[in-house]
């Protein structure tokens, strides 16, 4: 009967649930969509943005250089460049963008090669700013290819092969797999919005049901009705953990339709990175992320149930519930610093755990002890959570407060 | 039938201490009458009311509803209650039908039995019209049939009504008297409480008058006026009330 009693609840949540619009888009538009916009949208977007950067001819201008005619004569021969007019006020024109850098031949430039002594060319330029960056870069190959013409000149004249320049080569190597490569530079983002939309989700059905239903003057009428307040209770809150893994659920599955389109999106651009985004969220990955998500949605639909029930009203619960958003984004966030691996101790701070296991498993590591360990853990949070829940929805006092 | 005895109630409350919101009421209701509870605002009547319904505990003393006992059977005691009041509101994106079989489902009756329970209430109700739409479109007549037939819909012995017509216009306002009315007519216990003379008049069999969280006096209303050799109610009311009150503000 009491199993009877928490699925007639459930339905009657789940019907009024699926009837409201703000639930559509906090449950499922967001975790929908956010991702293919944030991760696509703004990647094609950049990439745009920095193709168009690229396609233009950086206007730059020369500062000094009279007495050094073939460097003068080099920099005007670079088609990527287009040289403007001397102007005195060049520093004004670079930070209005109307010259994207500039470069000052120091005098007597030329004679200073030519009697082996060394002088220093300096390139002003907008640090920050995109395009006076690939200014700079095309100055700065121009003058490297310029040097090393006039290191080779002078070796050559003294005899001396080129090779004594580098006696050896550096070359680095990876060694791990791109899937493991991209998982830690984005498995921790990954475990990071799982977190974070697990409670979103949770967190406005939370209120609902409970700040809500006062406010709304529906508490006293179910609380005349036969059903037992754990019953209640339970009914209320296998609504809310619906919402909070639906949300979980939604976000993961648009992660990995987003990192496709992405990964596609590159191929077809051309980008070399393309394999940086060969994430790992197959099936295995997909069930241990949820599988983890599972005791923490429990804790957070518990906890926010409680903490909302306090509420007289859908406002004064949200006031009371932003707070908490703060404190689960921090260890969300502390899991995404780098040199923040999972240990014993790190083990046990809730929130943190899950997002630091959610970025081993997306860089294909499965440390089976600190997985049985973290979902342990968290189940025992997640239990006495819950049955703060409960001892909550049985004071008077909270549930008339006026 | 309904026996309250010795029903204390205290809250705490951090500016004013300790509140003795019901303080030693006893009193029984009998099957087939109208128990009217009267008091002014903050008398102690909804946290009574709120008592035999079993939504508020009592810190002292104990009631019986249809022989179950409010702190030991809350659960019966509600499968044998109906209790409405203006404060129990409706589900706003429920329909009218869904609310009520959510309500006959909690208290729970089979399924054949409730289409057949929806179907005769909405019918005496005349609630057909308006049976497949969403409560926050119904006007408040609508939304008063609608919470009616939630206390109806398995069929309780005993009705408890707070202040039922508490801000309602008179056309809506005479529905539920008139269903109160009904429920006495077909041997149900009822109680109800309000603070409006005239309803006490019209409608209850015995009378009992709250005031501070105690129950001051009771009787029929003929009791009340050969004993307080006055005719109107509202007079009596007053001279019971008054000195009392007089003493407080004091």
């Amino acid at each position: 009967m009491a199993r009877n009693a928490i699925g007639i609840v459930y339905r009657k949540e789940f019907t009024e649930w699926v009837r409201d619009r703000r639930t559509l888009i906090s449950t499922v538009l967001v975790p929908l969509f956010f991702f293919p916009i944030i991760m696509v949208g703004f990647t094609a977007l950049a990439v745009v943005m920095v193709g168009k950067a690229k396609e233009e001819t950086p206007k730059i201008m020369i500062l000094g250089g009279e007495d050094s005619p073939q460097v003068l004569s080099g920099l005007r021969k670079v088609k990527s460049l287009e040289i403007a007019p001397y102007r005195a006020n060049w520093k004004e024109q670079i930070s209005e963008k109307e010259i994207r850098a500039a470069v000052e031949i120091p005098p007597g430039f030329q004679a200073a090669l030519e009697n082996g002594e060394a002088k220093i060319v300096k390139i002003y330029y907008y640090e920050g700013e995109m395009k006076s960056s690939f200014g700079v870069d095309r100055i700065e190959k121009f003058l490297k290819d310029y040097r090393d013409q006039v290191v080779k000149e002078r070796l050559a004249a003294k005899s001396v092969p080129t090779s004594v320049l580098t006696p050896f080569e550096i070359r680095q190597e990876n060694v791990a797999p791109p899937e493991k490569v991209s998982g830690a530079t984005v498995g921790g983002f990954i475990g990071y919005m799982v977190v974070l939309l697990c409670m979103t989700g949770a967190m406005y059905p939370a209120i609902e049901l409970t700040a809500g239903e006062k406010e709304r003057g529906t508490m006293e009428t179910i609380l005349s009705s036969p059903i037992s307040r754990m019953n209640l209770v339970l009914g209320k809150f296998l609504l809310v953990l619906s919402a909070a893994l639906a949300t979980a659920a939604l976000s993961v599955m648009s992660m990995g339709i987003s990192f496709l389109l992405l990964r596609r999106f590159n191929m077809s651009s051309g980008r070399g990175d393309a394999a940086a985004l060969l994430l790992q969220l197959g099936p295995k990955a997909v069930a241990s992320i949820f599988l983890m998500a599972l005791p923490m949605a429990v804790l957070f639909s518990a906890v926010l149930m409680t903490i909302a029930l306090f509420a007289k009203s859908h406002k004064e619960a949200q006031s009371y519930l932003t707070p908490m958003t703060f404190l689960v984004v921090i260890p969300a966030v502390a899991s995404l610093l780098p040199g923040v691996e999972l240990t014993p101790k790190l083990a046990l701070i809730p929130i943190l755990n899950t997002s630091l296991v959610c970025k081993e498993i997306m860089t294909g590591t499965y440390h089976w002890n600190s997985i049985a360990w973290i979902f342990g853990s968290t189940c025992v949070y997640a239990a006495v959570a819950l049955f703060v829940a409960f001892k909550t929805f049985q004071r008077e006092s909270v549930l008339f407060r006026s | 039938m309904i026996e309250a005895r010795g029903l204390s109630k205290r809250f705490h409350d951090k500016k004013r201490g300790e509140i003795r919101a019901v303080d030693n009421v006893s009193f029984r209701c009998e099957p087939g009458r109208i128990y009217g509870l009267l008091g002014a605002n903050g008398a102690g009547k909804t946290t009574t009311l709120r008592i035999l319904a079993t939504i508020l505990e009592p810190t002292d003393g104990t009631a019986l509803v249809c022989g179950h006992d409010v702190v030991e059977q809350p659960e019966k005691v509600r499968a044998n209650v109906g209790f409405l009041s203006t404060a129990t509101a409706l589900y706003p994106r429920l329909t009218a039908q869904e609310l009520v079989e959510y309500f006959g489902r909690l208290n729970r009756l089979d399924e054949a039995t409730l289409k057949k329970r929806i179907d005769d209430i909405f019918s005496r109700l005349d609630m057909n019209g308006f049976r497949d739409r969403r409560c926050d479109k119904l006007s408040t007549g609508m939304k008063q049939k609608t919470s009616i037939a939630r206390t109806l819909v398995h069929d309780p012995p005993v009705m408890i009504f707070d202040e039922p017509t508490l801000g309602l216009d008179i056309m809506t306002a005479r529905t539920i008297t008139t269903f109160i009315r009904e429920c006495r007519d077909r041997g149900k216990t009822v109680i109800f409480s309000t603070h409006i003379m005239s309803e006490v008049e019209k409608l209850c069999d015995v009378i009992g008058i709250i005031h501070d969280g105690k129950l001051l006096t009771e009787g029929t209303l003929a009791h009340l006026r050969e004993r307080y050799a006055e005719q109107d109610l509202e007079e009596i009311f007053v001279k019971i009330v008054a000195p009392l009150q007089a003493r407080t503000d004091a």
